[in-house]
């Protein structure tokens, strides 16, 4: 539908490898934000590591010179990153007691001051003017681009693919991902059983702050290619929360509901063009959470049925 | 000094009003993420009603106008969330994340009807200064604060209302309608947080932009859990945050804190929530059944 709408009816690839380039974000957004439910953990920090690992993608892009495979290191690095800003409120959670709600918030509001804290004050001057749009990362520090060379479709989207499967086979097939589960549904029944739940919940916050790093340095790398200082939220992790509510929390759900998401943010330009304002995608976003959230309210429907045919059968 | 401490008032006040809905709903058994939607949702009506009504020559009693205006339609949008997690029993931070997500882009889009830009039009007046230099806003956030204080611990319904949040099932049973104080509970904060919204938007700027709240829902949250669901727990904790938020501000006014990066007094009330919230967790002070679905009937 994307392909053909923007240029006159006729398919368009380039508007094809945009979704999919744009779905890659929200892909693992939504891969960090499933990755902590299934723990009966509510992770609103994706924004927060997302932007850690954008800036630790940037950092080692920008200071360290340029070497051939040098988009591997700023993608591990994003990862550590990341892992360790969604580890801290693991360890805050199962250790204090705190909120992962709002610490979460709290760090996604300190991510958000600390990026162009660092980037304005702490990195060398010469690649910088204040204005935010820069010269272009150096060419060994970016994700290649594949397929459709046209569109910004980059090597990120194999990352995307190997952290669904991660994702797949460390909740489903591993014994780390069983305790992870039986964390989320009865975390004192949980810790009856021989299961360590603080390791449970601080690790699980860690893997899925690494989910959302990658994302960071997906976008970085492979979307915006140039040392961008990030001056406000690019709600790509706000999003994942949708994703991941619309996924049921599965990797395949994750994946189909990310693209979904990636179609929806192409189809920003074309409706603007229209007329339409693109602040709907984030009305419909909204209303899709809310409804999620009513869909217990299925159950009383059916109760309420039940009751219905027993009165029938006690009546006759 | 007079004029920092009425700054500090001018920011304390909407998350004392805030943080004030949030606790009477939490004392009930609701839990309400969705402050931070809410207070946008008042911000932005007041910032419209506003500059409608100011540009239809009303006075200045526009002001009292947009204020009731954005408390009724923050006080509807959370009915939202009162339906899902009271009658729905529906995952409370589910309900209110997307009440927060609908806030962001509801808003926008209502400015970008009205007036074709994500922002509202600026008004040329918001609330002046009295003669000791302090906003209206500071009276109307005590006023908040001591009634809230007032029915919650010196009247039967406050009683009642800190029963459905401490054991339902017992305030049930002695013949308490939970669902009907809940909704009050749930009711109330979104008055409040539009309340806070207006009063806001009113003192602080000339209009409303998306990241004009920029997460002061999310700190009044912090302030109950930090001041221990009490009025004066949260009184205090508004004031801590509400005086690191100012910071910010001052250091721009004073020329020896002008070497440090503005960012460094932007993180710091987000910094000190993160320490308070830390320090102060240990014992759980929270209401029992805070954010747990009252089933009727199931033991």
């Amino acid at each position: 539908m994307i392909g053909k709408a923007a240029k006159g009816g006729g398919w368009n690839f380039r508007n094809v490898g945009e979704t999919l380039a744009f779905s890659i974000p929200y892909i693992l957004c939504g891969l960090s934000m499933g990755f902590a439910a299934r723990v009966g953990l509510f992770n609103i920090g994706a924004e927060g590591q997302y932007t850690m690992g954008m800036l630790a993608a940037h950092i080692v892009a920008v200071c360290i010179p340029a070497f051939p495979g040098q988009w591997l290191l700023c993608v591990l690095a994003a990862l550590v990153v990341g892992a360790i800003w969604g580890g801290v409120v693991g360890i805050l959670k199962a250790k204090y007691k705190v909120s992962e709600v709002v610490a979460t918030i709290m760090l996604n509001y300190i991510a958000m001051y600390l990026y162009p804290l660092i980037c304005l004050n702490l990195l060398p001057q010469a690649t910088f003017n204040k204005t935010g749009r820069t010269a272009d990362l150096a060419e060994t520090s970016l994700l290649s681009k594949f397929l459709i060379s046209d569109s910004n479709l980059n090597i990120g989207f194999f990352f995307m693919i190997a952290a669904v499967l991660i994702y797949w086979f460390i909740m489903e097939k591993t014994r780390l991902g069983f305790s992870l589960r039986a964390t989320g549904f009865n975390k004192d029944a949980a810790r009856c059983s021989g299961i360590n739940d603080t390791q449970a919940i601080s690790l699980s916050m860690a893997i899925s702050g690494a989910f959302a790093g990658l994302a960071g340095a997906c976008v970085l790398l492979g979307l915006v290619r140039y040392s961008k200082i990030l001056t406000g939220q690019d709600n790509y992790g706000f999003m994942g929360i949708a994703v991941a509510l619309v996924g049921n929390s599965r990797a395949l759900g994750i994946f189909l509901s990310g693209i979904l998401f990636g179609i929806l943010k192409q189809a920003y330009s074309i409706m603007q063009g229209m007329g339409i304002p693109k602040e709907v995608v984030t009305v419909i976003e909204g209303l899709i959470v809310i409804f999620i959230a009513l869909r217990s309210g299925l159950s009383l429907i059916k109760d309420y049925r039940a009751k219905v045919k027993a009165r029938k059968e006690v009546s006759k | 000094m007079i004029g920092y401490i009425s700054l500090i008032m001018m920011l304390v006040a909407p998350i004392l009003i805030t943080a004030t809905g949030g606790m009477i709903c939490e004392r009930s058994g609701v839990v309400n993420v969705g402050l931070d939607g809410l207070m946008s949702i008042g911000a932005c009506t007041a910032a419209i009603v506003h500059q409608q009504l100011e540009l239809a020559g009303c006075g200045r009693i526009s002001i009292v106008i947009a204020l009731i205006a954005a408390a009724v339609v923050s006080g509807l949008v959370s009915i939202i969330h009162g339906v899902a997690s009271i009658d729905m029993k529906a995952d409370q931070t589910i309900s209110g994340t997307g009440i927060n997500l609908l806030a962001t882009g509801l808003t926008v889009f209502v400015c970008q009807r009205f007036y074709n830009t994500d922002r509202s039009k600026e008004f040329m007046l918001g609330m002046t200064r009295d003669s000791l230099g302090f906003y209206p806003t500071l009276y109307i956030s005590l006023a908040v604060i001591v009634l809230a204080w007032f029915v919650l611990y010196k009247t039967p319904f406050g009683l009642h209302l800190r029963a459905c949040g401490e054991h339902p099932a017992a305030a049930d049973s002695v013949g308490i309608n939970v669902r009907r104080i809940r909704y009050i509970g749930v009711l109330s904060s979104g008055l409040l947080g539009g309340l806070a919204g207006g009063c806001a938007v009113l003192t602080q700027t000339i209009q409303y932009t998306s990241t004009f709240v920029n997460g002061r829902g999310f700190i009044a949250l912090a302030a109950v859990a930090f001041g221990r669901w009490t009025p004066l727990g949260v009184f205090g904790a508004s004031m801590l945050f509400g005086a690191s938020l100012a910071l910010a501000t001052i250091s721009s006014m004073i020329p020896a804190l002008k070497v440090v990066p503005s960012q460094v007094f932007n993180i710091i009330p987000y910094l000190v929530t993160l320490i308070a919230l830390i320090i102060f967790s240990g014992r759980d002070y929270a209401p029992k059944a805070s954010g747990i679905p009252y089933e009727k009937g199931a033991s």
